[in-house]
């Protein structure tokens, strides 16, 4: 076939409306917590005691670090969704939330005796929480996937490990607020495991079905 | 140099974006001939395949991946991206390795270039499209039909053929991605 004749056919299917990448994320993020949501409701629930635990900076310091880690993720898949907009050099956004977490622990190795510190960062809960934040962020990571397969991920695998990331902050987000292990120790240690696993899973799920 | 063809094709694709067809159409061959000269020279140093296949398969992606370019960001940059993603897919499906950096992608908007053979890959993924599909896109690539006169020959109606327009440069497009028989 000629390229013209090619060409002529590309313009005719213009008329179509384009959706645009911006929306396709609205609608992907939007059903991600949707569905982390019903999951998290559906097996474990918030802690009894959360009225309590939300006046505690321990706790609240919890979802500053988990909802600013899928925040810049989120923004991180946009820009490697779309061919030339520097995805790769926007990875350092990745930082922020672990910069955070960093001065969590820092201010929590002040404050708690030395003696304390192994039993913070083991808590009680490791095993719930490498269980059920992988579980609450699979279907968000399915739909983000999908989200990611309309864009252009010049990198598949690395757009879909970045994708689980996303994923694995949403899931962590609800899972938090089950959770009664609030120490910045108990996070960095085992909230990093359970997301890691998800995007370990997102970078072969990127390599198998977001090329294009 | 790049400011020029920068400015122009992103107006261009901005205007296609807003259901411009000849914008649209006047966008795709300009990337067409970028496209070309870039992937001639990279694909002949290789020694393999043919440059206008690498040119369609980077215009069907370029067409059904146009909503991930943002208004207002540079368009250039988003072309080349797209163009090297398909011309290294190229080689991969070939077994070989390749590296393009944008400085090349720059001097070759110098240079003029034509289309000089017509590539056979996207003739056989029309070929293997499901019949009404084929029809359609057939009318409308090499008869060179509009949707309307494509509508009232297969007789049809005109939404029925943007579909199966769509569906089937979609097809097209699809086909690329898999191994060669």
């Amino acid at each position: 076939m000629k390229t013209d004749n090619l060409i002529s056919a590309i313009a005719a299917d213009n008329a179509r409306p384009v959706i645009r990448q911006g929306q396709i994320w609205a609608l992907a993020t939007g059903a991600a917590v949707l569905v982390a949501a019903a999951t998290f409701f559906a097996t474990l629930g918030p802690r009894p005691d959360i009225a309590a635990a939300a006046t505690t900076v321990h706790f609240l310091f919890k979802f500053v670090v988990t909802i600013a880690f899928a925040g810049s993720a989120l923004l991180v898949l946009d820009r490697l969704a779309r061919p030339g907009a520097d995805g790769p050099r926007s990875l350092r956004w990745l930082g922020l939330a672990p910069a955070l977490l960093a001065i969590g622990i820092g201010v929590e190795l002040l404050l708690q005796p030395t003696a304390q510190w192994q039993m913070l960062a083991e808590g009680k809960n490791s095993l719930v929480c490498l269980t059920y934040i992988p579980l609450i962020g699979l279907g968000p990571l399915g739909l983000l996937i999908l989200g990611l397969r309309r864009g252009a991920p010049t990198r598949p695998g690395l757009a879909g490990v970045v994708a689980g990331l996303v994923a694995g902050g949403i899931a962590a987000s609800f899972y938090a607020a089950h959770c009664t292990d609030d120490s910045p120790l108990f996070v960095a240690t085992w909230y990093t495991l359970a997301v890691a696993m998800l995007g370990a899973a997102g970078g072969i799920a990127g390599r198998l079905f977001a090329r294009w | 140099m790049s400011t020029d063809h920068e400015t122009r094709l992103a107006g261009l694709l901005r205007a296609a974006l807003d259901g411009d067809e000849a914008c649209y159409a006047d966008f795709l061959r300009s990337v067409a001939q970028l496209v070309r000269i870039m992937a001639r020279r990279k694909l002949a140093a290789a020694g393999s395949a043919e440059p206008e296949d690498v040119v369609q398969e980077t215009l069907l992606a370029i067409h059904l991946k146009r909503h991930t370019w943002r208004p207002g960001s540079p368009v250039m940059p988003w072309i080349h991206a797209m163009a090297r993603y398909k011309i290294i897919d190229v080689h991969r499906r070939r077994g070989r390795r390749v590296e393009i950096d944008i400085e090349e992608f720059a001097n070759v908007l110098e240079a003029e270039s034509h289309e000089t053979v017509s590539a056979r890959d996207v003739g056989k993924a029309l070929a293997g499209l499901a019949e009404g599909q084929r029809s359609v896109v057939a009318a409308i690539s090499v008869e060179g039909r509009s949707i309307s006169e494509t509508a009232r020959k297969l007789g049809m109606k005109e939404t029925a053929v943007r579909v199966a327009l769509h569906r089937g440069l979609a097809a097209i497009a699809a086909r690329f991605g898999r191994p060669e028989t």
